[in-house]
């Protein structure tokens, strides 16, 4: 792998609207244009577009392409209907994860992948072991996709008014299913009802070269709904009120899918479903019939210094039972948030733990997750 | 790129000093445009308390932001006079007005800072 910083398809987009750029991933992507507040808050309340040209997509593509993937992945994707979404994960034989992905069904012999850019090429590699035997390809076509996202309640308005032909489809495309569509400028894009705010919204693939129109028209049109370009920070702690795991954070190699709380994605089948082996299969019933020995679990702070990513969780002794995962000042509920790794034993709501916030107890209190639902 | 006044001495972890900085005067402390974009929004400033005493280059507080949290340092050695009381309501005034009314504490010093930096000094160290 290089060690070339890369550049999305729409660099001198983010650069003409005053972006901060950062690595992320081996990429350099807006982490912010005006403000992670007026970001987030942009999405709860209106619409905000998201450059996510750094995911990587995977091609699959075969007669065996759904077996395959039945065989790769924890989830049964040979039941995924035509356009429609699901969301699962790549494990190891021993049930640690590999990458949570979302996988779309473009046709019956047709999958698109989309994994995390810091894991796209391992999750390549992974694949292409596993794919032997199948009569089926595995090929990554991140170069050639940008991914663009319309988040926000005004989101539906904008993406359909973005169309020449599909704005139907859109207005009546249910969460997690897509449509292929021909935006203005006769650009085609493949648009998904997914996304990673906990807000209504649509992801929209299409070529890298017609990426930088696209961002253009959907500021364009999202003009008179106050669309606001949005990055990576505000992406984060729009995730994180959502109670969706990151991964690297409450997802790695050393948690199964059980452990976070995902366990209903793994599918083992039943008698009049039947499903056959896949990757991780023994060791993810292990786990299950064992239940986890630890819980992610949501804590609320009543303070102000919040909680990040490691720091220990303390139990009424003091003692570090425990380590969160990820830690904001929630924007719409004004106070720190986290999620966090405890036995189980302390996972239940309502429980009092401490956090050690650089050196000094915080209390905060287990709450269920998400911390934030739309129309909540 | 931000704004460096001319006028204000500054510290290698960002901390901007007004007044002359010298044993006995008091002098004005805030954090730099620069470190304030780099923080993002401002959501909590746990400053040093009235009375403290503050040692150039030691930690005396901290700056909360929607994305990370970072120390504050103080860039001069002393004891607090004053501190902006504003910032408890208002942290993101620090965003908006780095150098004016996003002023952090005061400090009475009890010794002549020796390794602030002018602006230009401090200016290259960002660029």
């Amino acid at each position: 792998m290089s060690d070339a910083i890369l550049r999305s398809p729409l660099h001198d987009q983010h650069v003409a609207l005053g972006a901060t750029l950062v690595p992320f991933a081996g990429w350099e992507m807006p982490v912010r244009y005006s403000g992670d507040i007026a970001e987030h808050t942009a999405v709860r309340t209106g619409a905000g577009l998201f450059d996510l040209s750094h995911m990587g997509e995977i091609s699959i593509r075969g007669a065996e392409a759904a077996a395959f993937l039945d065989f790769a992945l924890v989830g049964r994707l040979s039941a995924l209907a035509l356009a429609g979404a699901k969301y699962t994960m790549l494990c190891t034989p021993e049930g640690g994860v590999i990458d949570d992905l979302i996988v779309y069904r473009r046709d019956h012999d047709h999958f698109v992948i989309v994994a995390n850019a810091s894991n796209k090429d391992v999750v390549v590699a992974e694949l292409a072991a596993r794919v032997q035997g199948f009569d089926a390809s595995v090929e990554d076509i991140s170069a050639e996709i940008a991914l663009i996202a319309v988040q926000g309640p005004l989101a539906e308005g904008i993406v359909a008014r973005m169309c020449v032909r599909g704005d139907d489809d859109i207005r009546a495309m249910r969460y997690y299913s897509a449509a292929n569509v021909l935006l203005e400028g006769d650009i085609h894009a493949f648009v998904a009802r997914t996304g990673y705010t906990g807000e209504d919204g649509f992801e929209l693939f299409v070529g890298a070269d017609e990426a930088a129109a696209v961002w253009e028209l959907a500021l364009a049109t999202g003009a008179q709904d106050g669309i606001v370009p949005c990055g990576l920070s505000s992406r984060d702690t729009l995730r994180l009120e959502a109670g969706m795991p990151l991964y690297g954070q409450e997802l790695t190699r050393d948690t199964t899918p059980f452990d976070a709380g995902l366990g209903r994605i793994v599918v083992f089948g039943t008698a009049a479903k039947p499903r056959g082996d896949f990757v991780g299969r023994e060791a993810l019933l292990k786990a299950k019939v064992e239940g986890p020995s630890r819980v992610l679990v949501g804590l609320v702070g009543d303070g102000r210094r919040a909680a990040r990513a490691g720091y220990p969780v303390l139990d009424d002794a003091g003692v570090a039972v425990g380590t969160v995962t990820s830690g904001a000042p929630s924007p719409t509920l004004g106070r720190p948030i986290a999620m966090a790794y405890v036995p189980a034993a302390l996972a239940e709501p309502g429980t009092v733990v401490g956090i050690d916030v650089r050196g000094r107890r915080e209390d905060m209190t287990v709450t269920a997750l998400p911390f934030y639902s739309r129309g909540s | 790129m931000s704004n460096v006044p001319d006028e204000l001495a500054y510290s290698a972890e960002h901390e901007w000093v007004a007044g002359e900085p010298d044993a006995g005067a008091e002098v004005t402390v805030g954090i730099t445009e620069h470190a304030a974009a780099a923080l993002g929004d401002i959501v909590y400033v746990e400053a040093p308390r009235v009375g403290d005493t503050v040692i150039a280059g030691e930690v005396c507080g901290e700056l909360e932001s929607t994305k990370a949290v970072s120390e504050l340092y103080s860039p001069v050695s002393g004891t607090v006079t004053a501190v902006n009381e504003g910032l408890e309501s208002a942290p993101e005034t620090i965003n908006s007005d780095a150098y004016g009314d996003g002023w952090i504490f005061k400090v009475e010093m009890t010794e002549t800072a020796t390794d602030l930096l002018d602006a230009e000094a401090y200016a290259a160290t960002i660029a």
